[in-house]
């Protein structure tokens, strides 16, 4: 199809601002735009339908099954969307006084009450936009703490093999060295490996629990308590919090700080991409580094922002992705304390229902009781008839289904990571284990087929090393 | 208690037995009793839609609306065409995530390159990502593009938002970076102190100069860029995208890179968030970029086709050897973004910009003869500083009284006042009349029928 620069005529436009009502100024020649600006020239109706065909090219959890591993892409409910569209959020200020924003600053404060509550934690920051970010924002917290006690010689982050390729990443941001230490052979932490890694250079540890092949991490109060011992710090990396809230707690395993998305646990639309929205707790000895203005009092007293004595500074300007918190804070309100276990148990189970189901004929990469997710490895299928998790991927398109992750996490090699969510009713996952098994025998009896899918999306496999060696990054206008 | 799990209780234990449990209490054995929560969560009950609806729009009730917005500092309160909102809210937009299987995202990957496209086209540059978290995380990124064994002082003016200092200093704080606040003069970057810092440090690495700067005032960025080239030092620019349709592109000043936060194209002021940050640079630095990029290519039948691209400069890839963790972008936010510029088109923008400053002017104006003096006097774009005589709180209040609200009080009593195209003139005029009742100047008497 056309982009949006290729279709309009010269001279089209809209017809939106009223003439200016004061005398004319002008921007002295000096700092005049000199360059040619080229923006679309369209009439609205020509906008309106560039972006529908766009987003029928776009395929949304509104359009069908979406079961990508560790990303948790649940239903996106519609109070949350009307709330965060209240004129009384929309239009406020970030600078405006405090009295005036009361409302605002209660959203802030409930919203951290609950998360601390479901994570165990003692206070929050919201300012973090995405999980990345609050990555970053928990290593500073313990890199503020070692750094205030004087405790200079700890340079050193433990994170398993398994992780996400932004854990070691935010480390390295922090201006930490990455120890990796490998998994055992059932996906969970190598405690050997791991007391062999820590010392007095420890800063801390890195951990998802439930792990990233999906498995809930029995060790864990051990673990914890190997890196408390060396002097180190332990973050939580609240990717997988959906299969565990409300049922067992980051703070009661032994962890000082986390962080968790709202746009997977907390069902805010993940937009493409973002806007997310990544908050940061921690125990309370933490709490003077945390970053930002911090909410105090009550509302019957007005509430104020104050600064954390010791805080690191900023992470983001103002307060976070705001409208992003108040989809959340509406999420919370309609689960409370009875629909938060219930959400998580559903997604223990769906998942629980598809890997039985599936382990008819995929292998499982462990094979045992998964928590929200679980990771089927293709090696054998792809050793045997030459199809890959790709190829599987690629096939499923043609079902109208998301593709699990793939190729993740990497101590699977052709793994493909399957998380359903609690929000899928059981007919919608019984025709994806349908599509899945019917898959593998096509892999078995023309694998062709497969290593030219899909068939039917709107384009074929992309030439992805074409586009990296050749980079086309933007239109180029003839004028 | 609200839920959205569709499964009936009946399904749910027919699926427990399927899938081999007797209960969910067995299903959940895998996890210690020691680490699982033995009481409820303290928390209250769920509640119906209607009760939630009705919870939030009480906490959007106390906030204060107000009618006529005349502070900006990082959050501009610009029109925003119908157009955008009908756009972005999609669900197939909304509902997406990163767009990692191009064959049923080729959607939102075009928008991105068309996005990219647009950034280029504002700021001049060669490149651009698909968007930041904000303008101060943007900035703030750049840092690391910029340091290498020979390059290790960041620089930036006191002159930008102290908000994106403050990120800035935070990320050096993460990094071990040292950067150096560069002071200003007359509300301008001190240049003398930029060129006598710079000659003392071999190991400059970027200098960081706002356009308009915090105070809304025009730097010579032109001459501020050939210092920082002159010192082997790369030169970056946040700027304000609404002020590039009319004023010099980074580009034309000489920028190696060009960051800012995207909110006033189309984004509501929202309590500080969501907004974008974007970010470009010259072909030179593009595999420096961090984030993602889209890029063009061709399908197995030769058609046109959108992917993420360069990932070789990625998180995933790179692990800790990575420069920067992001690996999400505010695609919806990119949008929004783009559907703005597509309804405003080059001259819709520039009209908005020309229509910001000649309001500005005019309200700097006639805030003179209420005894309000503008503090600096250089060309400027929407915002200005002038003194306050009076104390500012109780001017403030009494502009909220009537629905303004008024410029942002800055360090020693002063106010920075913001005006876009949306204040009319009437808006204006009625400002300076609630001033003048306060500060005593002008003998006109304020009437609320105005």
């Amino acid at each position: 199809m056309n982009l949006i620069f290729e279709i309009g005529k010269e001279g089209r436009g809209l017809s939106l601002l009223p003439k200016c009502d004061v005398p004319q100024t002008d921007l002295p020649e000096k700092f005049k735009r000199t360059t040619k600006l080229h923006l679309p020239q369209l009439s609205e109706n020509e906008i309106s339908r560039h972006y529908t065909k766009l987003a029928g090219r776009t395929h949304g959890v509104n359009d069908g099954f979406y079961p990508l591993g560790s990303c948790t892409m649940k239903y996106n409910p519609k109070v949350n969307e009307f709330a965060a569209s209240l004129k009384g959020f929309t239009r406020l200020h970030p600078l405006q006084e405090e009295k005036y924003a009361q409302g605002a600053l209660e959203v802030i404060q409930m919203t951290e009450n609950s998360l601390a509550e479901i994570l165990g934690m003692d206070s929050f920051t919201l300012q973090p936009a995405a999980g990345a970010h609050g990555e970053f924002t928990g290593l500073l917290l313990i890199k503020s703490y070692h750094t205030d006690r004087g405790d200079t010689k700890r340079t050193k982050i433990i994170v398993p093999d398994s992780a996400h390729g932004t854990n070691p990443a935010s480390a390295a941001m922090c201006g930490y060295e990455v120890i990796s230490i490998p998994s055992a052979e059932d996906g969970c932490v190598d405690l050997d490996a791991l007391r062999d890694a820590v010392g007095e250079d420890t800063a801390g540890l890195m951990l998802t629990n439930p792990n990233t092949v999906g498995l809930f991490d029995k060790n864990i109060l051990e673990i914890t308590k190997i890196v408390h011992e060396a002097g180190g710090l332990c973050y939580y990396d609240g990717a997988n919090l959906n299969a565990v809230m409300g049922q067992a707690r980051p703070g009661d395993m032994g962890f000082d700080c986390v962080h968790v998305n709202l746009h997977k646990t907390f069902s805010t639309p993940h937009g493409g991409g973002g806007p997310g929205s990544g908050p940061v707790g921690c125990k309370a000895f933490l709490a003077d580094f945390l970053p930002g203005a911090r909410v105090t009092g009550t509302p019957e007293e007005g509430l104020k922002l104050v600064g954390a004595p010791k805080s690191m500074g900023l992470v983001k300007e103002f307060y976070g992705n705001f409208l992003v918190v108040v989809k959340a804070l509406a999420y919370i309100l309609t689960l409370g304390k009875e629909g938060i276990p219930e959400a998580s148990a559903n997604a223990v189970l769906n998942a629980n229902y598809m890997r039985v189901k599936l382990s008819k004929k995929y292998e499982m990469a462990y094979d045992t009781t998964c928590m929200h997710e679980f990771v089927m490895d293709l090696a054998e299928l792809k050793h045997r008839t030459g199809v890959s998790a790709l190829d599987v991927a690629k096939g499923l398109l043609d079902y109208g289904i998301h593709p699990p992750t793939m190729y993740f996490p990497l101590i699977v090699h052709e793994a493909l990571m399957v998380e359903p969510c609690e929000t899928e009713p059981r007919e919608v996952m019984d025709e994806a284990i349908e599509a899945l098994l019917e898959l593998y025998d096509t892999a078995e009896k023309d694998p062709e087929y497969l290593h030219g899918a899909p068939h039917k999306a709107v384009i074929g496999r992309p030439d992805e090393l074409g586009a990296a060696r050749n980079p086309v990054v933007r239109y180029t206008f003839e004028d | 208690m609200g839920s959205y799990v569709p499964n009936t209780l009946k399904e749910r234990d027919e699926m427990l037995k399927e899938a081999g449990y007797t209960s969910f209490e067995d299903m959940f054995s895998c996890i210690p009793d020691e680490v699982k929560l033995k009481e409820p969560l303290n928390l209250p009950s769920g509640l119906s839609e209607m009760e939630v609806a009705r919870k939030m729009e009480e906490l959007a009730d106390k906030n204060t609306v107000f009618k006529s917005i005349f502070r900006g500092a990082g959050a501009y309160d610009h029109f925003i065409p119908a157009i955008v909102n009908s756009v972005i809210s999609k669900e197939e937009f909304l509902t997406a995530y990163t767009p990692y299987q191009a064959e049923i995202s080729q959607g939102i990957l075009q928008s991105i390159f068309e996005f990219q496209t647009m950034i280029c086209e504002l700021t001049g540059m060669d490149v651009a990502n698909a968007s930041h978290y904000d303008g101060a995380t943007a900035a703030a990124e750049t840092i690391p593009m910029c340091i290498d064994r020979k390059h290790k002082t960041a620089y930036v003016s006191a002159t930008t938002h102290p908000g994106v200092v403050k990120v800035m200093q935070t990320y050096c704080f993460g990094s071990n970076t040292k950067l150096v606040v560069i002071p200003s003069k007359d509300g301008l970057t001190d240049m003398d102190a930029l060129q006598d810092a710079l000659d003392k440090d071999p190991e400059a690495a970027c200098f960081y100069l706002q356009q308009p700067n915090f105070y809304g005032s025009f730097e010579d960025a032109e001459a501020i860029g050939e210092i920082v080239h002159a010192h082997g030092a790369k030169f970056v620019m946040g700027v304000n995208p609404i002020a590039l349709a009319i004023m010099k592109s980074p580009r034309e000043c000489g920028a190696d890179i060009a960051v800012g936060d995207g909110q006033p194209l189309g984004m509501p002021i929202s309590y500080g968030g969501p907004y974008v940050g974007f970010m470009a640079a010259t072909s030179a630095m593009m595999r420096k970029l961090p984030g993602r990029i889209v890029g063009e290519t061709t399908d197995n039948d030769g058609n046109r086709a959108y992917v993420l691209t360069l990932q070789a400069r990625e998180q995933h890839i790179r692990r800790e050897k990575a420069s920067s963790n992001i690996c999400s972008n505010q695609d919806l936010c990119a949008l929004t973004a783009s559907v703005y510029m597509a309804a405003m088109g080059a001259e819709g923008m520039a009209e908005a910009a020309r229509q910001c400053m000649a309001k500005a002017q005019y309200l700097r104006d006639e805030l003179k003869t209420a005894g309000l003096y503008p503090v600096f006097h250089g060309p400027f774009f929407n915002e200005f500083v002038t003194n306050c005589p009076v104390d500012d709180g109780k001017l403030l209040d009494a502009l909220a009284k009537e629905g303004i609200l008024g410029g942002l009080p800055i360090a020693d009593g002063s106010i920075l006042w913001c005006v876009t195209e949306k204040n009319t003139k009437a808006d204006i005029d009625k400002l300076v009349a609630i001033v003048k009742e306060i500060t005593g100047k002008g003998g006109l008497s304020y009437e609320s029928n105005f």
